[in-house]
């Protein structure tokens, strides 16, 4: 911890307010989702829970931001809707990454055939907007967190393709690729111990930024009913479902709608600051 | 190589492209477990009602002679008929498109107009107050869904001030114009009927202000970065060391080059707003092809589904060669096809 402190990269990093904000941000929502079960206010309002007697309550000391039509703590809630937005957005990264690396490897290493296939492959994911690609797939799948991650990936990896792709083009000419070649090393060494650590930089801020994008996807699916299915709390349906009650119990929309703005907020500023330590262009 | 020779060859391209696409969106409806037919019925329908609805939908038949039927049907322009409204999807999209276009290309509008001056005013007074307050607005932008906005909107400026309608296109005290193009707004102007103008308007800042501030404040921050990098060429201080005007030195030589890679990527940024057309005509009720799709979507209305998202990509695909006209008609060095490197 101290080294890092103390390196040159923290350095970097730390001389933006606002990527080290936006790390502690993420760090601490992390955390609270992570703990949720002990930390908040009524963990047994996430499932199916009726109290007739507190509902459409404004924000106050009990319930921080408001209840639901059902009486449900939207502070909870929040909490818990959380916990899906990070599953789901590592989920995905942790499938849609490797394979765009590995296919953006291929195609920009032997060019020709491969090339051709696989760069036209992502120019058809490409040629539709990914929320629509996403939406249109959550349409025919069951909705669940398998198959919101599932959804999402399908239309994620051509992104990850494209950068290791031109990162990928413009390497193999590097002196040390054709050192490693000359002197017999296999085409498996060339790609992931020469070309992939140059490409690390740039995939680390982009995942950051993924990240992003990735959690207003979900939302974007929950929010016309396509994510999680009640009673679990969703961000995207807690803001839809609000919009019925508005204007007069606005806080049942805009509380979450703030929630998503925030960790959406927070992965930016980090991604931000990775670029600028990292001095990559994604 | 001419202006027809690249859209052609462009367009082909596009072609190829939506051939795959409309691939891609079969397979996925096809491989996908469960019947179609009985997804679309629901529970409640006999076996022979699915049974008909699987001859009708050729769903019995092989993959690629259901795929060659659907191509048969869209050279003569059907994309077969919508489970739901019982019509035919061509016909459905045919009445819908116009809503959205109309709204995407307001969007789009503001998204240009406003969001570069917002970046050519932030790159001309770099890191001061001026600078971080414009950063700020279009990070804002940025990170915000347009489903969010659209509510926060919707509370702030119809609800709390009560200045504009909060869904549809038009008033119920108004007919819609003759239609000529299918965009109120235009119709209403050839008509003639200002009153019907100014009231379509109305209903359309809310939706296309909602939709435009993911894209604005994208257009802000990189015409920002652009120009910023720009002024710090010798040109710049060579412009300056021969005392132009700042202004003039901000239009006529940081904007232009600045713009090219920016263009490039509001390209992407419209295919974006077209998704999100879907969540916004979803909150407006704006009675459009996207607000068609979710809901074609949500009740597995196959062939329905199938066309919006070819009509989308198509669209996409458009936006896309004009933007690559303009940004060589802007940047001599790309001739149309081939790049200087």
């Amino acid at each position: 911890m101290r080294r890092l402190i103390h390196s040159r990269a923290w350095y970097k990093f730390s001389r933006s307010r606002l990527s080290v904000l936006g790390l502690l941000t993420i760090l601490v929502i992390a955390l609270v989702t992570v703990v949720a079960p002990l930390i908040a206010p009524f963990p047994e309002h996430v499932g199916i829970f009726v109290d007739f007697r507190n509902t459409e309550q404004p924000p106050g000391w009990i319930y921080f931001f408001g209840t639901d039509d059902n009486g449900r703590d939207i502070f909870t809630r929040i909490l818990y809707a959380y916990r899906v937005s990070f599953a789901v957005g590592l989920l995905v990264l942790a499938i849609a990454v490797p394979v765009g690396v590995i296919l953006g490897l291929l195609a920009g290493y032997y060019g020709g055939l491969v090339d051709t296939v696989i760069m036209r492959t992502t120019d058809v994911f490409l040629a539709l907007p990914p929320l629509v690609l996403a939406m249109a797939i959550m349409g025919y799948l069951q909705p669940s967190l398998f198959n919101i991650m599932l959804a999402i990936s399908v239309m994620w990896w051509p992104w990850h393709t494209r950068l290791i792709y031109n990162l990928t083009r413009s390497l193999r000419h590097e002196g040390y690729v054709q050192a490693a070649k000359v002197s017999g090393a296999s085409d498996l060494h060339i790609l992931f111990r020469e070309i992939l650590p140059n490409c690390v930089p740039s995939l680390l801020t982009k995942m950051a930024f993924d990240m992003s994008f990735v959690i207003l996807m979900i939302a974007a699916l929950g929010f016309v009913g396509l994510g999680m299915q009640p009673p679990t709390p969703d961000l995207g349906r807690m803001v839809a479902e609000g919009v019925r009650f508005m204007p007069f119990d606005w806080w049942m929309s805009v509380f979450p709608g703030l929630a998503i703005l925030i960790l959406v907020l927070a992965f930016n500023l980090f991604g931000d600051g990775l670029r600028d330590m990292l001095d990559v262009d994604v | 190589m001419g202006v027809a020779g690249f859209i052609f060859r462009r367009s082909a391209a596009a072609v190829v492209v939506l051939v795959g696409l409309s691939i891609l969106i079969f397979v996925v409806a096809r491989v996908i477990p469960g019947d179609p037919a009985r997804m679309a019925l629901g529970s409640v329908a006999t076996p022979e009602q699915v049974e008909k609805l699987r001859n009708r939908l050729h769903l019995d038949e092989s993959l690629p002679v259901q795929y060659w039927e659907f191509i048969k049907g869209l050279a003569r322009g059907d994309l077969g008929e919508s489970l739901v409204t019982r019509r035919s999807v061509s016909l459905d999209l045919i009445d819908t498109f116009p809503a959205t276009l109309e709204l995407v290309l307001a969007a789009g509008l503001i998204m240009v107009l406003v969001g570069v001056p917002l970046g050519i005013i932030a790159a001309r007074y770099r890191d001061t107050a001026i600078d971080n307050i414009a950063r700020l607005f279009a990070l804002l932008g940025v990170v915000t869904p347009s489903f969010v906005w659209a509510v926060f909107l919707m509370l702030l400026l119809s609800f709390v001030l009560g200045l504009l309608p909060v869904a549809g296109r038009l008033s119920e005290a108004f007919e819609p114009p003759p239609m000529v193009s299918g965009m109120y707004t235009l119709d209403a102007l050839i008509a003639g009927q200002w009153r019907v103008f100014l009231d379509a308007i109305q209903h359309l800042i809310l939706p296309a202000l909602a939709l435009a501030l993911a894209g604005m404040g994208q257009a802000a921050r990189l015409t920002r970065t652009n120009m910023a990098e720009v002024y710090g060429r010798q040109y710049v201080e060579m412009a300056r060391a021969f005392a132009f005007r700042e202004h003039e030195i901000a239009f006529k030589y940081a904007l232009r080059p600045a713009m090219i890679p920016t263009l490039t990527i509001l390209g992407l940024d419209f295919a974006v707003m077209l998704g999100n057309a879907f969540l916004v005509e979803a909150v407006f009720v704006w009675p459009g092809m996207a607000k068609y799709g979710v809901f074609a979507i949500l009740r597995k209305d196959l062939n329905a589904i199938v066309g919006t998202v070819l009509v989308i990509g198509a669209m996409f695909l458009i936006v896309n060669i004009i933007v690559d006209l303009v940004t060589a008609y802007i940047n001599p060095q790309i001739r149309l096809g081939r790049r200087v490197a």
